[in-house]
């Protein structure tokens, strides 16, 4: 495990080395972003006005008393899509779609020698292959994460009235009032850490492979478990040092 | 001329190299064979610094490229053109960006130029109309022109080759030795190529560099091999009944 670790912080030391040519790397990083944030759009949207709309009617259930105002149910629903489940389950789906994904690009290309024809060339293979991902990772996961807190919300009242558990007003009242605004500050420390966890663990996985498609696969496997544990365990410590 | 010196290489506890030395000179293709497992890929990765020597020297024209830290080794690299095993061509890459690929990222020359100096070597291996296919439309043979185009982009000083005649009939392989053997010599680059095809051997084998078990057993010339007593090498080289009977008209 220390060796990984270590092996780890190596590659991302080779990562940060200045860049041969700057527009090329400025290229890479736009067709990364528009992957990343682009290609994810669709799936996160729906998985987060899902997610929104259950949670309001799961919360109206454990909330159904004659003592609690029904305004609490938008005002719960709007501060655990704000701080937990968008940014933990985006990041959870990304690791998932985006992790894998860079994980079989980076090992397919090391196993069919494309990495070691870039370090023939001259090129510092990592900073070209991981450096425009990482950025399309640090700066997409957060606009997604905005994206999901947003329809979260939105699913939440639309799953709230549709269902009755919850009338628009009171729904609209609950996520208007006593809210804080730290809580979405939160919330983009923890995408712009999951971005960097997501993609640099997935790269690690690839760019360390040996062997042919099997292994290949299994790297896509394992960066996508490891990016998952680290992912929840990061979500803790953030959790605990920013609230 | 690239020179390696005492170079020896160990996985863990197994020496894969012992002790190899040889000179390679600027013009003639020095062909580095031996059977499988024999260590030629890993003396071929350590000369290129894909894989670091236990210890020993790679000489590139008096400068040490062990010796070398990360940006020194750049600046060898770049006179470096590498053809590999595999072709190694960019997937996502069309042929044309492919070459043009290390031209955009070491130079400063406008688009014209660059489509210039791709569809140059593009024409140089016999390609020309290729520009705009993706590696997964070509042919095995295909492929490795579009290697040896890459690997002659930047005019390298040094051309290595490993195992250019990999998978492909022998029609493309003679094809391919020719290729290598005019471009060394046209531009008096220092070629190694690492193989295990005969035909290469007898038809391109300037200086022969002749490995088994890690250790250097042999070199010379195409026209020595033939008359050489070195059990090792003879057992190598004429391994097959027909060149057995061929080694009787050398």
């Amino acid at each position: 495990m220390f060796y990984s670790i270590g092996r780890y912080i190596l590659l991302l030391k080779a990562v940060f080395k200045k860049p041969e040519k700057f527009n090329i790397y400025f290229k890479e990083v736009m067709f990364q972003m528009n992957y990343i944030g682009m290609g994810s759009l669709g799936l996160i949207s729906i998985i987060s006005t899902f997610v929104g709309a259950v949670m309001t009617l799961q919360i109206a259930f454990q909330l159904n008393s004659d003592l609690i105002p029904k305004t609490i149910i938008g005002s719960v629903n709007r501060d655990s899509s704000i701080l937990e489940l968008s940014p933990t389950i985006s990041a959870l789906v990304l690791a998932g779609k985006i992790g894998s994904s860079i994980s079989s690009e980076i090992g397919t290309m090391r196993v069919s020698e494309q990495i070691d024809a870039l370090e023939i060339m001259g090129i510092n293979a990592p900073g070209y292959l991981i450096l425009p991902k990482l950025i399309g990772g640090i700066t997409m996961v957060p606009v997604l994460v905005i994206i999901a807190m947003f329809l979260s919300i939105t699913g939440g009242y639309i799953g709230g009235t549709l269902s009755g558990a919850v009338t628009g007003s009171d729904y609209i009242l609950g996520i208007t009032s006593d809210f804080n605004p730290y809580t979405i500050t939160v919330a983009l420390v923890k995408a712009f850490v999951f971005g960097f966890i997501i993609t640099t663990v997935a790269a690690y996985q690839g760019f360390y492979v040996r062997g042919g498609a099997l292994e290949v696969a299994q790297a896509s496997t394992k960066a996508v478990v490891v990016s998952c544990i680290t992912i929840l365990a990061a979500d803790y410590f953030v959790t605990q040092l920013l609230l | 001329m690239i020179e390696i010196i005492d170079i020896r290489k160990s996985f863990d506890d197994h020496e894969v190299l012992s002790g190899i030395s040889a000179k390679f000179e600027p013009g003639d293709n020095n062909l580095i064979i031996g059977g499988s497992g024999s260590g030629k890929t890993t003396l071929l990765k350590c000369m290129v610094g894909l894989h670091e020597p236990t210890s020993g020297s790679v000489i590139y024209d008096g400068r040490d490229f062990t010796k070398m830290n990360f940006e020194q080794r750049i600046e060898i690299r770049k006179e470096i053109g590498m053809l590999f095993q595999g072709s190694a061509l960019f997937d996502s890459m069309t042929v044309q960006e492919n070459i043009m690929f290390p031209l955009n990222m070491f130079t400063e020359q406008s688009f014209e130029e660059k489509m210039d100096r791709v569809n140059f070597c593009l024409d140089r291996v016999n390609l020309k109309d290729k520009n705009k296919l993706f590696p997964a439309e070509l042919s095995g043979g295909m492929k490795k022109r579009v290697g040896i185009a890459r690997a002659i982009a930047m005019n390298p000083k040094y051309l290595f080759c490993d195992e250019p005649n990999s998978g492909l009939d022998p029609k493309t392989s003679i094809v391919i030795d020719d290729l290598i053997n005019e471009i060394t010599e046209e531009y008096k680059i220092t070629t190694i190529v690492v193989t295990h095809d005969m035909n290469s051997v007898m038809g391109i084998g300037e200086y022969i560099l002749f490995l088994h078990n890690g250790k250097k057993y042999w070199d010379g010339t195409n026209k020595e091999i033939a008359h050489t007593d070195n059990k090792e090498l003879n057992e190598f080289v004429f391994a097959s009944k027909f060149m057995e009977a061929a080694k009787e008209k050398l």
